[in-house]
Protein backbone atom coordinates (compact mmCIF):
# COMPACT_ATOMS: atom_id res chain seq x y z
CA UNK A 1 0.00 0.00 0.00
CA UNK A 2 2.69 2.39 0.66
CA UNK A 3 4.47 1.49 -2.48
CA UNK A 4 5.78 4.69 -4.34
CA UNK A 5 8.02 4.75 -7.44
CA UNK A 6 10.84 6.90 -8.52
CA UNK A 7 9.83 8.51 -11.75
CA UNK A 8 11.21 11.14 -13.89
CA UNK A 9 8.72 14.66 -14.34
CA UNK A 10 8.80 15.17 -18.45
CA UNK A 11 6.50 17.85 -18.79
CA UNK A 12 3.88 19.72 -16.54
CA UNK A 13 0.59 21.14 -17.23
CA UNK A 14 -1.01 22.87 -14.27
CA UNK A 15 -0.87 21.06 -11.13
CA UNK A 16 -0.34 17.86 -13.28
CA UNK A 17 2.78 16.09 -14.02
CA UNK A 18 3.19 13.68 -16.99
CA UNK A 19 5.70 10.54 -16.61
CA UNK A 20 6.58 7.72 -17.57
CA UNK A 21 5.40 4.49 -15.44
CA UNK A 22 5.37 1.05 -16.77
CA UNK A 23 6.74 1.91 -20.25
CA UNK A 24 3.18 4.20 -20.65
CA UNK A 25 2.72 7.83 -20.47
CA UNK A 26 0.76 8.96 -17.02
CA UNK A 27 -0.60 11.91 -15.53
CA UNK A 28 -0.12 12.33 -11.88
CA UNK A 29 -0.88 15.24 -9.51
CA UNK A 30 1.59 17.65 -8.19
CA UNK A 31 -0.85 18.83 -5.29
CA UNK A 32 1.21 17.75 -2.94
CA UNK A 33 4.94 18.52 -4.25
CA UNK A 34 3.91 22.07 -5.92
CA UNK A 35 7.74 23.07 -5.94
CA UNK A 36 8.57 19.70 -8.27
CA UNK A 37 10.12 20.89 -11.75
CA UNK A 38 10.64 19.30 -15.38
CA UNK A 39 13.63 16.85 -15.02
CA UNK A 40 12.97 16.10 -11.41
CA UNK A 41 12.38 12.53 -9.93
CA UNK A 42 9.50 12.23 -7.76
CA UNK A 43 8.36 9.18 -5.82
CA UNK A 44 4.94 8.44 -6.80
CA UNK A 45 2.53 7.05 -4.95
CA UNK A 46 -1.60 6.19 -6.31
CA UNK A 47 -1.31 9.17 -8.61
CA UNK A 48 0.74 11.27 -6.23
CA UNK A 49 4.16 12.58 -6.16
CA UNK A 50 4.82 12.65 -2.71
CA UNK A 51 8.39 13.73 -2.25
CA UNK A 52 10.78 14.81 -4.74
CA UNK A 53 13.72 12.91 -4.73
CA UNK A 54 17.28 14.29 -3.82
CA UNK A 55 19.41 13.62 -6.52
CA UNK A 56 22.81 14.50 -4.31
CA UNK A 57 22.03 12.95 -1.22
CA UNK A 58 21.48 9.55 -3.31
CA UNK A 59 25.24 10.09 -4.59
CA UNK A 60 26.20 10.54 -1.30
CA UNK A 61 24.81 7.70 -0.42
CA UNK A 62 26.46 5.92 -2.85
CA UNK A 63 29.12 6.51 -2.31
CA UNK A 64 29.41 6.37 0.97
CA UNK A 65 28.80 3.07 0.27
CA UNK A 66 31.06 2.05 -2.14
CA UNK A 67 33.88 3.08 0.21
CA UNK A 68 32.79 1.01 2.88
CA UNK A 69 32.71 -1.69 -0.12
CA UNK A 70 36.34 -0.57 -0.87
CA UNK A 71 37.67 -1.43 2.76
CA UNK A 72 35.55 -4.92 2.14
CA UNK A 73 37.10 -5.75 -1.30
CA UNK A 74 39.12 -8.82 -1.43
CA UNK A 75 36.76 -10.60 1.08
CA UNK A 76 34.38 -12.80 -0.43
CA UNK A 77 33.43 -14.34 2.97
CA UNK A 78 29.52 -13.27 1.50
CA UNK A 79 28.37 -14.90 -1.25
CA UNK A 80 25.14 -13.67 -2.78
CA UNK A 81 22.67 -15.81 -3.95
CA UNK B 1 20.44 7.47 -12.51
CA UNK B 2 16.94 6.18 -12.23
CA UNK B 3 17.16 5.24 -8.38
CA UNK B 4 16.54 1.55 -8.85
CA UNK B 5 19.24 -0.76 -9.86
CA UNK B 6 21.82 1.47 -8.15
CA UNK B 7 20.02 0.86 -5.16
CA UNK B 8 20.17 -3.46 -5.92
CA UNK B 9 24.27 -3.26 -6.38
CA UNK B 10 25.52 -6.97 -5.37
CA UNK B 11 28.84 -5.46 -4.65
CA UNK B 12 27.68 -2.49 -2.64
CA UNK B 13 25.32 -4.90 -0.59
CA UNK B 14 28.20 -7.28 0.02
CA UNK B 15 30.11 -5.08 1.65
CA UNK B 16 27.04 -4.14 3.84
CA UNK B 17 25.97 -7.61 4.60
CA UNK B 18 29.65 -8.02 5.96
CA UNK B 19 30.07 -4.90 7.78
CA UNK B 20 26.43 -5.88 9.26
CA UNK B 21 27.55 -9.77 10.08
CA UNK B 22 31.23 -8.25 12.02
CA UNK B 23 29.53 -5.94 13.98
CA UNK B 24 26.47 -7.81 15.42
CA UNK B 25 27.28 -8.96 19.17
CA UNK B 26 24.49 -11.30 20.73
CA UNK B 27 21.17 -11.57 19.45
CA UNK B 28 19.04 -8.52 17.84
CA UNK B 29 15.54 -8.10 17.24
CA UNK B 30 14.70 -5.66 14.73
CA UNK B 31 11.01 -5.19 13.83
CA UNK B 32 10.13 -3.72 10.52
CA UNK B 33 7.11 -1.64 10.61
CA UNK B 34 6.07 -1.68 7.17
CA UNK B 35 4.63 -4.58 5.12
CA UNK B 36 7.00 -3.08 2.58
CA UNK B 37 10.02 -3.91 4.02
CA UNK B 38 8.48 -7.29 4.95
CA UNK B 39 8.31 -8.35 1.33
CA UNK B 40 11.55 -6.76 -0.13
CA UNK B 41 13.71 -9.02 3.02
CA UNK B 42 12.39 -11.87 1.45
CA UNK B 43 11.74 -11.14 -1.90
CA UNK B 44 15.29 -9.91 -2.42
CA UNK B 45 16.68 -13.13 -0.11
CA UNK B 46 18.04 -10.28 2.78
CA UNK B 47 17.10 -12.42 6.01
CA UNK B 48 18.62 -14.99 4.87
CA UNK B 49 22.01 -12.96 4.67
CA UNK B 50 21.64 -11.64 7.95
CA UNK B 51 23.55 -13.06 10.85
CA UNK B 52 21.56 -15.97 12.39
CA UNK B 53 21.13 -13.71 16.14
CA UNK B 54 19.79 -10.86 13.89
CA UNK B 55 16.09 -11.78 13.92
CA UNK B 56 13.77 -9.43 11.53
CA UNK B 57 10.11 -9.19 12.71
CA UNK B 58 6.94 -7.61 10.59
CA UNK B 59 5.03 -5.65 12.05
CA UNK B 60 1.60 -3.74 11.84
CA UNK B 61 2.37 -1.82 8.39
CA UNK B 62 0.00 -3.03 6.17
CA UNK B 63 -2.97 -0.88 6.33
CA UNK B 64 -5.13 -3.44 4.51
CA UNK B 65 -4.24 -6.04 7.64
CA UNK B 66 -4.71 -3.62 10.16
CA UNK B 67 -8.34 -2.85 8.99
CA UNK B 68 -10.82 -4.35 11.48
CA UNK B 69 -13.61 -6.60 10.35
CA UNK B 70 -16.32 -4.14 11.89
CA UNK B 71 -14.92 -1.18 9.58
CA UNK B 72 -14.94 -3.86 6.45
CA UNK B 73 -18.66 -4.70 7.17
CA UNK B 74 -19.46 -1.15 7.23
CA UNK B 75 -18.41 -0.91 3.85
CA UNK B 76 -19.64 -3.44 2.75
CA UNK B 77 -22.80 -2.13 3.48
CA UNK B 78 -22.45 1.02 2.09
CA UNK B 79 -21.69 -0.77 -1.12
CA UNK B 80 -24.76 -2.47 -1.27
CA UNK B 81 -26.59 0.83 -0.62
CA UNK B 82 -29.14 1.41 -3.93
CA UNK B 83 -27.36 3.06 -7.06
CA UNK B 84 -23.97 3.87 -4.87
CA UNK B 85 -20.96 2.66 -6.63
CA UNK B 86 -17.79 1.90 -4.17
CA UNK B 87 -14.43 2.80 -5.65
CA UNK B 88 -11.58 0.85 -3.76
CA UNK B 89 -7.67 0.06 -4.51
CA UNK B 90 -7.50 -3.37 -5.34
CA UNK B 91 -5.60 -4.32 -2.47
CA UNK B 92 -8.73 -4.31 -0.69
CA UNK B 93 -11.58 -5.98 -2.82
CA UNK B 94 -10.32 -9.87 -1.75
CA UNK B 95 -9.97 -9.02 2.02
CA UNK B 96 -12.02 -11.09 4.32
CA UNK B 97 -15.03 -9.26 6.27
CA UNK B 98 -17.01 -11.11 8.79
CA UNK B 99 -19.49 -12.12 5.79
CA UNK B 100 -17.55 -12.32 2.55
CA UNK B 101 -15.26 -9.49 0.78
CA UNK B 102 -15.80 -6.60 -1.46
CA UNK B 103 -15.12 -9.37 -4.59
CA UNK B 104 -18.16 -11.18 -3.08
CA UNK B 105 -20.56 -8.25 -2.67
CA UNK B 106 -19.32 -7.28 -6.03
CA UNK B 107 -20.78 -10.95 -7.16
CA UNK B 108 -23.40 -10.30 -5.76
CA UNK B 109 -24.59 -7.37 -7.17
CA UNK B 110 -22.98 -4.35 -5.68
CA UNK B 111 -21.26 -1.89 -8.01
CA UNK B 112 -17.42 -2.27 -6.57
CA UNK B 113 -14.65 -0.30 -8.78
CA UNK B 114 -11.27 -0.41 -8.77
CA UNK B 115 -8.80 2.48 -9.28
CA UNK B 116 -5.29 3.22 -9.08
CA UNK B 117 -5.85 6.87 -7.38
CA UNK B 118 -8.31 8.83 -5.40
CA UNK B 119 -8.33 11.12 -8.43
CA UNK B 120 -9.76 8.64 -10.28
CA UNK B 121 -13.28 8.00 -7.94
CA UNK B 122 -13.66 11.75 -8.19
CA UNK B 123 -13.37 11.41 -12.24
CA UNK B 124 -16.19 8.52 -11.66
CA UNK B 125 -18.51 10.78 -9.60
CA UNK B 126 -18.06 13.42 -12.13
CA UNK B 127 -19.22 10.50 -15.24
CA UNK B 128 -21.94 9.67 -12.83
CA UNK B 129 -23.27 12.59 -11.82
CA UNK B 130 -26.40 10.93 -10.81
CA UNK B 131 -25.07 8.35 -8.18
CA UNK B 132 -22.88 8.54 -5.14
CA UNK B 133 -19.47 7.36 -5.33
CA UNK B 134 -17.80 6.14 -2.41
CA UNK B 135 -13.83 5.83 -2.00
CA UNK B 136 -12.76 3.73 0.61
CA UNK B 137 -9.86 5.45 2.08
CA UNK B 138 -7.61 3.16 3.65
CA UNK B 139 -4.19 3.71 4.31
CA UNK B 140 -1.10 5.61 6.21
CA UNK B 141 -0.13 8.73 6.05
CA UNK B 142 1.51 7.94 2.78
CA UNK B 143 -1.91 7.88 1.39
CA UNK B 144 -4.13 10.32 3.13
CA UNK B 145 -2.83 13.70 1.43
CA UNK B 146 -3.87 11.82 -1.79
CA UNK B 147 -7.01 11.05 -0.54
CA UNK B 148 -7.51 15.01 1.26
CA UNK B 149 -6.34 16.54 -1.55
CA UNK B 150 -8.96 14.70 -3.72
CA UNK B 151 -11.92 15.90 -1.21
CA UNK B 152 -10.21 19.39 -2.26
CA UNK B 153 -10.14 18.60 -5.95
CA UNK B 154 -14.08 17.91 -5.62
CA UNK B 155 -14.79 20.86 -3.51
CA UNK B 156 -13.04 23.16 -6.18
CA UNK B 157 -14.83 21.47 -8.97
CA UNK B 158 -18.17 21.72 -7.21
CA UNK B 159 -18.64 17.91 -7.47
CA UNK B 160 -21.27 17.00 -4.72
CA UNK B 161 -21.58 13.28 -5.10
CA UNK B 162 -17.79 12.44 -4.66
CA UNK B 163 -17.84 11.08 -0.76
CA UNK B 164 -14.71 9.06 1.31
CA UNK B 165 -15.36 6.59 3.91
CA UNK B 166 -12.19 7.77 5.77
CA UNK B 167 -10.45 4.54 8.04
CA UNK B 168 -7.07 6.36 7.58
CA UNK B 169 -4.56 5.85 10.39
CA UNK B 170 -1.58 7.03 11.51
CA UNK B 171 1.58 4.73 12.19
CA UNK B 172 2.96 6.74 15.39
CA UNK B 173 0.33 5.34 17.45
CA UNK B 174 0.78 1.80 16.11
CA UNK B 175 4.68 1.46 17.51
CA UNK B 176 3.46 2.89 20.74
CA UNK B 177 1.14 0.60 21.31
CA UNK B 178 3.50 -2.24 20.10
CA UNK B 179 6.27 -1.13 22.79
CA UNK B 180 3.39 -0.55 25.71
CA UNK B 181 2.28 -3.68 24.94
CA UNK B 182 5.27 -5.29 26.11
CA UNK B 183 4.82 -8.69 24.32
CA UNK B 184 7.88 -8.28 22.29
CA UNK B 185 11.46 -7.11 22.83
CA UNK B 186 12.67 -5.39 20.35
CA UNK B 187 15.96 -3.80 19.97
CA UNK B 188 15.60 -1.69 17.26
CA UNK B 189 12.99 -0.67 14.55
CA UNK B 190 13.08 -0.06 10.95
CA UNK B 191 10.58 3.07 10.02
CA UNK B 192 8.75 3.28 7.35
CA UNK B 193 10.75 5.08 4.18
CA UNK B 194 7.73 6.27 2.34
CA UNK B 195 5.17 6.96 5.57
CA UNK B 196 8.17 8.97 6.65
CA UNK B 197 8.66 11.01 3.55
CA UNK B 198 5.08 12.74 4.81
CA UNK B 199 5.17 12.95 8.24
CA UNK B 200 9.45 13.63 8.52
CA UNK B 201 12.00 11.99 10.69
CA UNK B 202 11.27 14.20 13.44
CA UNK B 203 7.54 12.60 14.02
CA UNK B 204 9.83 9.37 15.52
CA UNK B 205 12.22 10.93 17.59
CA UNK B 206 9.63 9.88 20.92
CA UNK B 207 10.80 6.90 20.10
CA UNK B 208 14.59 7.60 21.42
CA UNK B 209 13.27 10.00 23.79
CA UNK B 210 10.53 8.28 25.68
CA UNK B 211 11.19 4.58 25.08
CA UNK B 212 15.21 4.75 24.34
CA UNK B 213 14.17 2.58 21.45
CA UNK B 214 16.67 2.98 17.97
CA UNK B 215 14.89 3.69 15.03
CA UNK B 216 16.56 4.07 11.01
CA UNK B 217 13.96 5.05 8.81
CA UNK B 218 14.91 3.23 5.26
CA UNK B 219 13.60 3.02 1.60
CA UNK B 220 12.68 -0.56 -0.04
CA UNK B 221 15.55 -1.55 -2.19
CA UNK B 222 18.00 -3.48 -0.96
CA UNK B 223 20.95 -1.29 0.20
CA UNK B 224 18.63 1.13 1.45
CA UNK B 225 17.21 -1.77 3.78
CA UNK B 226 20.80 -3.18 4.77
CA UNK B 227 21.86 0.17 5.51
CA UNK B 228 18.92 0.43 7.67
CA UNK B 229 20.07 -1.84 9.43
CA UNK B 230 23.33 -1.74 9.58
CA UNK B 231 22.88 1.84 11.06
CA UNK B 232 20.52 0.10 13.85
CA UNK B 233 23.14 -2.19 14.68
CA UNK B 234 25.39 0.71 14.96
CA UNK B 235 22.78 2.54 17.43
CA UNK B 236 22.69 -0.94 19.37
CA UNK B 237 26.55 -0.91 19.94
CA UNK B 238 27.16 2.51 20.83
CA UNK B 239 24.30 2.47 23.43
CA UNK B 240 22.38 5.39 21.92
CA UNK B 241 19.32 5.57 20.47
CA UNK B 242 18.18 7.97 18.03
CA UNK B 243 16.29 8.05 14.71
CA UNK B 244 18.68 7.84 12.03
CA UNK B 245 17.86 8.46 8.03
CA UNK B 246 18.93 5.55 5.65
CA UNK B 247 16.73 6.68 3.02
CA UNK B 248 17.94 10.94 2.63
CA UNK B 249 16.94 10.70 -0.99
CA UNK B 250 13.67 10.56 -0.15
CA UNK B 251 12.79 11.75 3.33
CA UNK B 252 13.75 15.04 5.19
CA UNK B 253 13.39 15.75 9.09
CA UNK B 254 10.25 17.94 8.66
CA UNK B 255 8.77 15.65 5.67
CA UNK B 256 6.21 17.27 3.37
CA UNK B 257 5.14 20.47 4.87
CA UNK B 258 2.38 20.56 2.01
CA UNK B 259 1.53 16.98 1.85
CA UNK B 260 0.95 16.81 5.95
CA UNK B 261 -0.65 21.00 5.75
CA UNK B 262 -3.41 19.05 2.88
CA UNK B 263 -3.67 16.06 5.29
CA UNK B 264 -4.33 18.16 8.12
CA UNK B 265 -6.87 21.00 6.37
CA UNK B 266 -9.04 17.74 5.71
CA UNK B 267 -8.65 15.28 8.42
CA UNK B 268 -9.01 15.21 12.22
CA UNK B 269 -7.00 12.40 14.47
CA UNK B 270 -9.97 10.46 16.19
CA UNK B 271 -9.92 6.77 17.98
CA UNK B 272 -9.65 4.20 15.90
CA UNK B 273 -9.96 0.43 15.95
CA UNK B 274 -6.72 -1.84 14.26
CA UNK B 275 -6.82 -5.65 13.98
CA UNK B 276 -4.92 -7.03 16.22
CA UNK B 277 -4.09 -3.81 18.54
CA UNK B 278 -7.71 -2.88 18.98
CA UNK B 279 -8.81 0.64 19.77
CA UNK B 280 -5.93 3.41 19.71
CA UNK B 281 -6.63 6.83 20.92
CA UNK B 282 -6.06 9.21 17.97
CA UNK B 283 -4.72 7.07 15.31
CA UNK B 284 -7.20 7.15 12.96
CA UNK B 285 -8.30 10.22 10.36
CA UNK B 286 -11.71 11.12 10.15
CA UNK B 287 -12.75 13.95 8.18
CA UNK B 288 -13.20 17.39 9.64
CA UNK B 289 -16.32 18.90 9.70
CA UNK B 290 -15.96 21.32 7.71
CA UNK B 291 -15.82 19.17 4.84
CA UNK B 292 -18.68 16.93 6.08
CA UNK B 293 -20.30 16.99 2.77
CA UNK B 294 -17.80 14.31 1.70
CA UNK B 295 -18.10 12.23 5.06
CA UNK B 296 -19.51 9.18 3.70
CA UNK B 297 -19.98 7.87 7.10
CA UNK B 298 -22.30 10.90 8.05
CA UNK B 299 -23.72 10.89 4.28
CA UNK B 300 -25.13 7.13 4.52
CA UNK B 301 -26.31 5.68 7.56
CA UNK B 302 -26.61 1.75 7.54
CA UNK B 303 -27.59 -1.00 10.02
CA UNK B 304 -24.25 -2.62 11.10
CA UNK B 305 -24.61 -6.44 12.38
CA UNK B 306 -21.76 -7.75 14.96
CA UNK B 307 -18.48 -8.44 13.34
CA UNK B 308 -16.13 -10.79 14.05
CA UNK B 309 -12.61 -12.13 13.09
CA UNK B 310 -12.43 -15.46 10.54
CA UNK B 311 -12.72 -18.25 13.42
CA UNK B 312 -8.59 -19.36 14.26
CA UNK B 313 -7.38 -16.76 12.36
CA UNK B 314 -4.34 -15.24 14.13
CA UNK B 315 -3.64 -11.99 11.59
CA UNK B 316 -3.71 -9.85 14.95
CA UNK B 317 -0.39 -11.67 16.64
CA UNK B 318 1.10 -11.32 13.53
CA UNK B 319 0.92 -8.18 13.23
CA UNK B 320 1.83 -7.49 16.79
CA UNK B 321 5.02 -9.44 16.07
CA UNK B 322 4.71 -11.88 18.19
CA UNK B 323 3.82 -14.89 15.63
CA UNK B 324 5.66 -15.53 12.30
CA UNK B 325 3.87 -16.69 10.12
CA UNK B 326 5.31 -20.20 9.46
CA UNK B 327 4.03 -20.80 13.19
CA UNK B 328 0.21 -20.40 12.76
CA UNK B 329 -1.53 -23.08 12.11
CA UNK B 330 -3.43 -22.33 9.41
CA UNK B 331 -0.63 -21.26 7.42
CA UNK B 332 0.14 -23.09 4.08
CA UNK B 333 -2.96 -25.73 5.38
CA UNK B 334 -6.21 -23.87 5.16
CA UNK B 335 -4.89 -20.62 4.52
CA UNK B 336 -3.06 -19.80 1.16
CA UNK B 337 -3.28 -16.61 -1.29
CA UNK B 338 -5.67 -18.42 -3.46
CA UNK B 339 -7.80 -18.95 -0.08
CA UNK B 340 -6.89 -16.52 2.17
CA UNK B 341 -8.39 -17.32 5.92
CA UNK B 342 -7.16 -13.78 7.31
CA UNK B 343 -6.05 -10.29 5.25
CA UNK B 344 -2.38 -10.91 5.80
CA UNK B 345 -2.12 -13.88 3.79
CA UNK B 346 -4.74 -11.70 1.36
CA UNK B 347 -2.96 -7.90 1.08
CA UNK B 348 0.27 -7.74 -1.63
CA UNK B 349 2.02 -5.96 2.04
CA UNK B 350 1.03 -9.08 4.28
CA UNK B 351 3.35 -10.92 6.13
CA UNK B 352 1.96 -14.27 5.23
CA UNK B 353 1.53 -13.57 1.66
CA UNK B 354 5.80 -12.48 1.72
CA UNK B 355 6.35 -15.60 3.59
CA UNK B 356 4.40 -17.94 1.68
CA UNK B 357 5.64 -16.14 -1.91
CA UNK B 358 9.33 -16.23 -0.62
CA UNK B 359 9.69 -18.74 1.75
CA UNK B 360 11.68 -18.30 4.90
CA UNK B 361 14.77 -20.19 4.99
CA UNK B 362 18.05 -18.79 5.96
CA UNK B 363 21.68 -19.68 4.17
CA UNK B 364 22.72 -21.31 7.30
CA UNK B 365 19.87 -23.87 7.69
Amino acid sequence: MCLAVPVLIQNIEGTHGVVELGGAQRTISLMLTPEAKVGNYVLVHAGFAIGIVDEEEARETLGLLEQMAAFYDGDDKVNLP
Amino acid sequence: MKFIDEFRDPHLARALVESIRQRTHGRLRLMEFCGGHTHAILRFGIRALLPPSLEMLSGPGCPVCVTSSADLDHAMAMAHIRGVILATFGDMIRVPGSRGSLQKARADGADIRIVYSPMDAVKLAEKNVSRPVIFLGVGFETTAPGVAASILQARQQGIKNYFVFSLHKMTPPATKAILDGGEVDISGILGPGHVTTVIGTDAWRFLSEKYNVPMAVAGFEPLDILRGISMLVDQINEGHARVDNAYPRGVLPQGNRTALAIMNEVFEACDAEWRGLGVLRESGMRIRDTYAAFDASKAFRVTLTPSYDPPGCRCGDVLRGILSPPDCSLFRQTCSPENPIGPCMVSPEGACVAYYQFGEKRVDD
